[in-house]
């Protein structure tokens, strides 16, 4: 009996164990995948960067040379666009969230939030392609604009909502009782104190919308030449990775790492800023 | 106070703007691929664009969907569900920041360049060290018949998983964090070895939030487009129904992302197209809304325990 027991408990330390390297090799093979896409395209992406580069819009199909400026141009007319809609709607919406959220209605919109979050870009551009793009007659930015900004309001209004309730009511409190008004109170107090948090949201839904290429296809479609008004189709650096990639020419290939090279350095800065941010403020905390 | 309620309305009317995206949303794609719905729409399996021969089936791209999802799943979700436990149970302090910032970034990398990262390496992989093993010794299995390629189901589906993973392993790490201690110490004071702690206290009690955190990853991955459009081989009509995964297929969000530009705006072909974009609508938002609840739930659940 006591022999079964001792045999018995080191059948269990194995599982204890196997269950450990089990997991652990999980955690190590996940990284794998984002590892292999960094060093790909650094070595890829590197070897495509020159001047033209930088500064020229690219050729016709199957011509070598040319550049992706149009593209980078595109990507960061989109991203302000986008932020002049989303940012003042989205943290309206935190506000609303997190002052006077707590009822059915607030309720209703944090889940429709929660879904719009998760929910597939191609169809919100669909939506956008209906009730924007065909009403105008033509493919724009502010069409582009507006699907990324269905994309980014809910991540600014759910960001800001946290935010706004870690200021604590004493804070609040102090300022009403000076006789200043709830909202000013909000805008003025508890929103610039959670300055951080909301910038971090913000931050983190610009790196979202800047990798962006599904809503964009039925918005903005896509161009060869360098933005030439609102109301005309613009590039982006998704779109020409997109259509890159699907060309048959190894150089157009190469031009793809490039320009993945490139957004990949514009969201990972905005995410390790945001990453950044967020530290500092539990630092001071 | 004239102030306070002009403030309050304002903002309650911002934030109202989501739910009436949503409302909006339904009723424009309703609306505008009303001409093809029909039961011929769901179950049927041509698609011919051409004018005067026109035929729109979906169901190959509903069941591409559906597998490459449902692969997705059985992949990503085991892997996820070992990187929470080992995140959340067992790692030393110094490694879990870290690995956590790295597996979040995972969800940072855009979705094209997962498809092109799929499209010129990835591919590869799969095809030499998964799918030729596979096919050679047990290629008389009907769902691994057929030669090779890369560009198919298969990777599409591996792709999806890889891009699931931070989704579900971060809120089911958050779900595992919830556990109560005194569950843990329970089952240690009675002997248990870690892993048993991990199975009987841990893992039980957090059953119902892990199980919210794979639909919340099934919704990612039905709605996937660009990575999938690259890698899946885009195949049409009756040759998308995905009777192996060593073929070409197409799932309805690759499909729209394929043809949108390529469709007549006032033809059929593009009424067609709207009509997927309303089936993935109600797919994503029944997906979601089971998500959200069972997620709700376990929080409140939590909430309510006595500890």
């Amino acid at each position: 009996m006591r022999l079964n027991d001792m045999e018995n408990y080191k059948v269990r330390k194995f599982k204890n164990k196997i269950a450990y390297l089990a997991c652990l090799s999980c955690t190590l093979i996940a990284t794998m995948p984002l590892f292999s896409i960094l060093i790909e395209v650094i070595k890829n992406g590197f070897p495509a960067l020159n001047i033209d580069f930088f500064i020229k819009p690219p050729g016709a199909v199957g011509e070598p040379g040319g550049g992706v400026a149009n593209a980078i141009q595109g990507t960061l007319i989109l991203i302000g666009l986008t932020s002049l809609i989303g940012i003042p709607v989205g943290v309206l919406s935190g506000i609303f969230l997190a002052e006077f959220g707590d009822n059915n209605f607030g309720r209703l919109v944090r889940l429709s939030n929660n879904i719009l979050t998760q929910f597939p870009s191609i169809v919100i551009g669909i939506f956008v392609y209906l009730v924007v793009v065909v009403p105008l007659g033509s493919f724009s930015p502010i069409a582009g604009a507006i699907s990324l900004s269905i994309i980014m309001i809910p991540i600014v209004a759910r960001t800001t909502e946290e935010a706004l309730k870690l200021v604590p009511n004493s804070i609040r409190e102090a300022s009403m009782a000076l006789g200043v008004s709830r909202w000013r109170t909000i805008i003025s107090i508890a929103l610039v104190s959670a300055k951080d948090g909301v910038v971090t949201g913000i931050l983190l839904s610009i790196a979202r919308i800047t990798g962006e290429t599904a809503p964009l296809i039925m918005t903005i479609l896509g161009s060869r030449w360098f933005f030439s008004g609102l109301n005309a189709p613009m590039d982006s650096l998704t779109l020409r990775i997109w259509r890159l990639a699907l060309q048959p020419y190894e150089y157009a290939h190469q031009q793809g790492w490039g320009a993945a090279l490139v957004l990949i350095s514009l969201v990972l800065f905005f995410n390790v800023s945001a990453r950044i941010l967020t530290k500092s403020k539990y630092r001071r905390m | 106070m004239l102030g306070d309620k002009i403030f309050k309305y304002a903002t309650a009317f911002v934030a109202a703007s989501s739910i009436l995206i949503l409302t909006f949303m339904v009723l424009e794609l309703f609306r505008n691929s009303m001409p093809v719905l029909s039961l011929k729409f769901i179950f049927g399996v041509n698609w011919n664009p051409v004018v005067g021969m026109e035929e729109y089936g979906v169901l190959p791209y509903i069941l591409g969907t559906l597998v490459t999802s449902a692969i997705a799943i059985a992949v990503g979700v085991p892997i996820s569900l070992g990187i929470a436990i080992y995140l959340s149970e067992m790692a030393p302090d110094f490694v879990r920041k870290p690995l956590s910032y790295i597996i979040e970034l995972l969800a940072a990398v855009p979705s094209v360049i997962y498809g092109l990262w799929g499209m010129f390496v990835f591919r590869f992989w799969v095809k030499d060290f998964i799918e030729e093993p596979l096919s050679k010794y047990l290629g008389f299995i009907p769902i691994f018949q057929g030669q090779p390629f890369g560009l198919d189901i298969f990777t599409a589906g591996l792709v999806l998983a890889v891009m699931i993973i931070p989704t579900v392993s971060s809120v089911s790490r958050e779900v595992l964090t919830a556990v109560p201690n005194t569950l843990r110490e329970a089952a240690y004071s009675i002997g248990a070895t870690k892993w048993e702690v991990i199975k009987l206290g841990v893992l039980s009690y957090a059953k119902s939030g892990i199980f919210g955190a794979t639909i919340l990853g099934l919704g990612r991955a039905v709605g996937e487009t660009m990575a999938v459009s690259m890698v899946i081989g885009n195949a049409i009509g009756e040759a998308a129904i995905p009777t192996s995964l060593f073929k070409a297929g197409q799932t309805m969000a690759s499909l729209i992302a394929n043809e949108f530009n390529e469709a007549d705006p006032i033809s059929l072909h593009a009424k067609a197209l709207i009509g997927v974009g309303l089936i993935l609508f109600l797919f994503a938002l029944a997906v979601n809304l089971i998500a959200q609840i069972m997620i709700w739930r376990s929080i409140k659940t939590r909430g309510g325990m006595v500890e």
